[in-house]
């Protein structure tokens, strides 16, 4: 029993420290970005990485997931006599919920984990210490340009997956369940709202902080050698996928 | 103008420094010799202020680094230079975006200095058309090499060596330590270089001092050390396997 508690008093204190490490983080990303010097051309080549490369990843998912979800609403929603309301479903579902989760966590695989990769063979290899010891600070040098780059880079990877995913849906829909073609765009729109588009980017900037930052903190602080790196990538992915599903209920709740 | 006063220093419980007391005059240059794993390298991170002491001070030009705001200490951090034992070169740069990096992080030099400036300290080192190369595609010693350029490029106050002539032949050795006088006489460098050759601590040193059991147990100039009749020097400079050396642990 005592065994028990204290294996849960312990995993308790970890996850605390950890949140202090990463607000920690947070904080001073936030301050050293305003410090100069600005190392825009560093800005780019990140935003490049992780926006321009995760294209394909993006368009797969969304793309997919829109056709499956028409799909499945189709059938569904045929057994109540209510196939119209499809494309709302899909469009209000893409929006405001799927692809930015998706796109949260499929860029999470794909550019949190390299971030944790790099970043913790730096700190083995005491590049870390030798980027201090050149007067240049890791936090600026390194967490600055790729949380700004997952912050401005995942809406505009929301905005190109919530058009794959609605057109994914459109596409079974018309070619597939031959439905009206008019009528099913027209339902798309009809009953949007701006706010469905917003919520969607919001959450989308804020996942790309999250799954950024989470790859940069979890590579800083590793330790011990090619094991330690491995160790340190596999917790990136998934302490910044739950964060970005746990934060995810909590920013529906709170933009509407 | 380098002063580690009473430094205390453990990881993980393993005492590593303990009570360890040095000072490095301007323009002096301090080599530290010990056996292996008796705290040398963290000694030296310690002076640059990459590991902070658990007690003690260490105090660079009347200013205590320990205390310091990391904002500060990264300020400060312009006046030094330091060669690391593994090289730590950037692997995602090529060689002479590493020996270049600090040139454009903290100088307004133009692209047409910066090459030459990189010229001449691959040049100091012996090394040529690697400039392109990954450090991944060089030698243990060329890395070594490489990180020792980086640490000269700006022409620091306080340049800090730790063990830049290891896996080297004894000529490029030889190269490195004429290297090492030549700024300490001419530029008027400070330098703290770890080193496990005798000839090169005896060639390049104002003062040798030994770190044994998280202490400095022995320092003086080359001649001083050299006829230093403690047992654990003599053991050490003599290179044999028994004695007061090798019978703690
Ligand atoms: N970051 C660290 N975390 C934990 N232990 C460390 C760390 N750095 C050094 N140590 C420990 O401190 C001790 C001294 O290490 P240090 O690297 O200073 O040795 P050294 O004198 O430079 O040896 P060598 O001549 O082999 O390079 C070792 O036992 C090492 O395990
Ligand atoms: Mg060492």
């Amino acid at each position: 029993m005592t065994a028990i508690l204290d294996r849960i008093g312990r995993a308790f204190l970890r996850t605390l420290e950890q949140t202090g490490l990463w607000f920690d983080a947070l904080w001073r990303t936030l301050t050293w970005l305003f410090r100069p010097p600005f190392d825009v051309t560093e800005w780019l080549r990140q935003m490049v990485r992780l926006g321009v490369d995760s294209i394909p990843v993006v368009f797969l998912t969304t793309m997919f997931t829109g056709m499956v979800l028409a799909l499945q609403t189709f059938q569904g929603f045929q057994r109540v006599h209510a196939e119209q309301f499809v494309a709302s479903v899909v469009s209000l579902a893409m929006l405001r919920e799927l692809s930015p989760v998706l796109v949260g966590l499929m860029v999470t695989g794909r550019v949190g984990s390299s971030m944790a990769a790099e970043i913790g063979t730096m700190r083995v290899t005491e590049q870390i210490d030798a980027l201090k010891a050149l007067a240049t600070e890791p936090v600026q040098y390194l967490f600055v340009p790729r949380v700004l780059a997952g912050f401005i880079m995942l809406p505009f990877l929301v905005v190109l997956g919530d058009a794959l995913g609605i057109y994914g849906g459109y596409l079974v829909a018309v070619k597939l369940m031959h439905t009206n073609p008019v009528i099913y765009r027209q339902n798309t729109y009809q009953f949007l709202d701006m706010n469905d588009v917003w919520s969607g980017l919001i959450k989308a900037a804020i996942f790309g902080l999250i799954l950024t930052l989470t790859g940069c903190v979890r590579g800083y602080y590793t330790s011990g050698g090619a094991e330690g790196v491995g160790r340190a990538t596999t917790y990136a992915v998934v302490s910044a996928s739950l964060i970005i599903l746990l934060s995810d209920f909590f920013l529906t709740k709170l933009l509407f | 103008m380098i002063s580690l006063q009473h430094v205390w220093k453990s990881f993980d419980g393993r005492q590593v420094l303990r009570d360890m007391s040095i000072d490095v005059e301007r323009g002096e240059s301090v080599v530290i010799v010990g056996g292996s794993g008796t705290g040398k390298s963290v000694t030296l991170k310690h002076i640059i202020g990459l590991l902070r002491p658990d007690k003690g001070r260490v105090v660079i030009d009347g200013v205590d680094i320990g205390s310091m705001k990391e904002v500060q200490l990264n300020q400060f951090r312009r006046r030094f230079g330091m060669a690391f034992q593994e090289g730590a070169l950037f692997d995602s740069m090529s060689v002479f975006e590493n020996i270049a990096f600090p040139l454009r992080r903290h100088t307004k030099m133009s692209e047409a200095e910066i090459r030459a400036r990189v010229e001449e300290c691959l040049e100091e080192v012996h090394l040529h058309g690697v400039e392109k190369k990954r450090p991944s595609e060089l030698s243990g010693g060329m890395r070594r090499r490489v990180g020792f350029a980086r640490a000269i490029s700006l022409k620091p106050e306080i340049l800090l060596f730790d063990e830049p002539t290891t896996g080297l032949d004894p000529v490029i050795s030889d190269v490195i330590a004429e290297l090492i006088t030549e700024m300490d006489q001419k530029l008027g460098t400070t330098t703290v270089t770890i080193t496990h050759d005798m000839k090169v601590a005896f060639k390049i040193a104002d003062r040798v001092a030994m770190l044994f059991n998280g202490q400095i147990v022995e320092q003086g100039s080359p001649e001083e050390f050299q006829r230093s009749t403690n047992p654990i020097v003599r053991q050490f400079i003599e290179g044999r396997a028994d004695g007061p050396l090798t019978d703690v642990d």
